[in-house]
């Protein structure tokens, strides 16, 4: 296990590299005149000016300088300064975080628990119309576009039928919760205003249900496919010969063992996640990374979409990792083995 | 994960019986053909002009409009009709390009190992590093937003899925016995590649690519959705649902470009998973 996660760790530089790198090279197809986006096209007429920016903003060293200035401010956290909000970027992005975190991790909820009851009707009446049904349920979930999915049940749930609170994730007309964590959840609880708590929660329904179900289908295709394989090993004919019940067998003996090649897929999902939230957001007019990254990709804004690239290969690399150490911790066999 | 062959049947009326699998396989193919019929014949039959005005502005569907008509009095359901002709190309030259490239760098890195190996699997996995859909975003930003920069940002994307899988393949029937009776009977390295290693790789490549028909459209359409695709006033369907959205209560604009991005993307995993069964029911692929 330890051997695993260490080798995990050694490439993690590498791979950061490798994604700083790409990025970069990027960065030097752009067509666009970024300048136009820095001082405006009027000004480009303006020689002093234009020099002026491209000092600003390095544009006016050779490519090889440049790209080791950029690798020395990436390593002190400086992702540049957006083009359009004026503020650095990192802090833009640490700024609008919680907001996708929130999101993801709610979504992620969803995904997980409707992915393991599909999955397991699945298994348990393999190949019968349940089957069929809580595979086509996760199906329409992968291949309904979410932002479209996103728009209708929009228009449903808060138009047609006044149910749910609109896009964003408060509302309105409330009073401004201010931001400690981030996370609405939490901060409408630390300022003890329950109505605030049940407006941020009720403003999640929407975009967490749509984005939950866009990774029911990987989740519940792998508890399915590692269920039926568990049930029919030799010891859940051994605990169904001494008795067990079928539900018995289901929770204590196969469900067990069947979780943990399962959870390998947390990682992968996130990248899912990580797509799905890019639209979503955008549709719910959710104040995330991923409204911030469509955002800066429409006004072209590079320091930004380059930042969000680098914090997204970031951030997978990190949950592929976690998703290691939590495959290594759940399954014995893993713990304290060498490889 | 296999539909296996041994499903329950259901009888619809005597005499005819209809499996799951079969049922969904016809849908499949229904909606594949008609929707390349469509988009070959569509000039000959339009009902409206895609582009220009069909009627009065922000109709709900009628008799005359089946799906009403947008903000610019276009008819809804023509341009849907009209969208086939971006989304099917868009799949088609994605998938041309990245499975033949990733097919080629994952055999070479397979059969020859080595540098050639570390190489292409390096390069693989700092692309699959990214989210893809940042990578694809970063990418169609900095060549300029467009269908066909889009398309090339989507080959970046979609190649190394293929190098690994083709890659695995080639080193699970490396180590078959006979391609090691080839090599004792003295047939030369690419007589080995070509005709004992990669005929029996193409299955899974061939299932793999039939379900990312769905997934390209999926994620060109929405690059289209946050306007890095296809530009206005292109009827392409992740854009007609932009336009839906920004006339929020006049809910027909999305609905049938969103349901014509559905069905295509239902209709390859039907089409795959019926493949798969064919091919080869061993076979189990990656999530």
């Amino acid at each position: 296990m330890l051997e695993v996660v260490l080798r995990r760790l050694f490439v993690m530089p590498f791979l950061l590299l490798g994604i700083v790198t790409a990025t970069f090279i990027l960065a030097q197809f752009t067509k666009g005149n970024p300048l136009v986006s820095i001082i405006g096209a009027k000004a480009l007429t303006n020689p002093e000016v234009v020099a002026a920016a491209k000092k600003r903003w390095g544009l006016d060293r050779s490519i090889p300088e440049r790209y080791v200035i950029y690798v020395k401010n990436l390593a002190r956290g400086d992702l540049g300064v957006s083009f359009r909000t004026k503020q650095p970027v990192l802090a833009d992005l640490a700024q609008r975080l919680p907001a996708t975190l929130e999101l993801v991790i709610c979504a992620m909820i969803v995904g997980a628990a409707s992915g393991l009851l599909l999955g397991v009707i699945s298994a348990q009446f393999h190949d019968r119309a349940a089957d069929h049904a809580a595979r086509f349920i996760a199906l329409l979930g992968s291949c309904l576009p979410i932002y479209w999915l996103g728009l209708l049940v929009l228009f449903l749930f808060t138009v047609q039928l006044p149910w749910l609170p609109g896009p964003g994730r408060l509302d309105l007309r409330a009073e401004q919760i201010e931001p400690v964590t981030g996370f609405m959840l939490v901060d409408t609880l630390l300022v003890d205003s329950w109505n605030a708590f049940v407006d941020a929660a009720l403003h999640l329904v929407l975009p967490a249900l749509v984005l939950g179900w866009s990774v029911t289908g990987i989740v519940s295709r792998m508890v399915r496919a590692s269920l039926l394989d568990v049930m029919k090993q030799d010891f859940i004919t051994m605990a169904r010969a001494k008795g067990a019940s079928a539900t018995r067998v289901l929770v204590h003996h196969a469900l067990r063992n069947a979780l943990i090649p399962a959870l390998t897929i947390l990682g992968f999902t996130f990248a899912y996640l990580i797509t799905g939230s890019v639209l979503v957001e955008a549709i719910f007019s959710w104040p995330g990374i991923g409204s911030y990254a469509v955002e800066a990709a429409r006004a072209l804004d590079y320091p930004a979409i380059t930042g969000v690239t680098i914090i997204g290969g970031l951030g997978f690399l990190i949950a592929n990792l976690l998703t290691d150490i939590a495959y290594a911790a759940a399954d014995p066999r893993m713990r304290g083995a060498a490889a | 994960m296999t539909v296996a062959a041994s499903l329950k049947s259901k009888s619809i009326w005597p005499g005819i019986t209809l499996r799951w699998s079969s049922a969904t396989l016809i849908f499949a193919l229904f909606v594949i053909i008609s929707f390349i019929v469509i988009a070959v014949t569509i000039p000959l039959w339009s009902p409206y002009d895609p582009v220009g005005m069909a009627g009065r502005r922000l109709q709900p569907p009628s008799a005359l409009h089946w799906c009403g008509t947008d903000a610019l009095g276009r008819d809804v359901l023509t341009r849907a009709l009209w969208g086939t002709r971006y989304s099917l190309p868009i799949a088609v030259f994605v998938l041309g390009v990245a499975v033949p490239v990733g097919v080629l760098l994952g055999t070479a890195a397979g059969f020859f190992g080595g540098i050639i190996d570390n190489a292409v699997m390096r390069l693989a996995d700092v692309t699959l590093a990214f989210p893809p859909v940042l990578l694809a975003m970063a990418i169609a930003a900095s060549l300029g937003p467009g269908l066909v920069n889009t398309a090339v940002a989507l080959i970046i994307v979609w190649w190394p899925i293929y190098a690994r899988l083709m890659r695995a393949q080639v080193l699970n029937v490396k180590k078959l016995d006979h391609v090691d009776a080839a090599v004792i009977a003295g047939a030369g390295r690419f007589r080995i590649l070509f005709k004992h290693i990669m005929p029996l790789c193409w299955s899974p490549i061939l299932v793999n690519t039939t379900m990312d028909v769905g997934l390209v459209i999926l994620l060109a359409s929405g690059l289209s959705f946050i306007g890095l695709g296809a530009q206005p006033p292109a009827p392409e369907w992740g854009q007609m649902v932009a336009e839906g959205a920004s006339n929020f209560y006049s809910w027909w604009i999305a609905l049938a470009p969103g349901m014509a991005i559905f069905l295509i993307s239902i209709s390859s995993n039907f089409l795959g998973d019926a493949l798969r069964d064919v091919l080869d029911p061993q076979v189990k692929l990656p999530a």
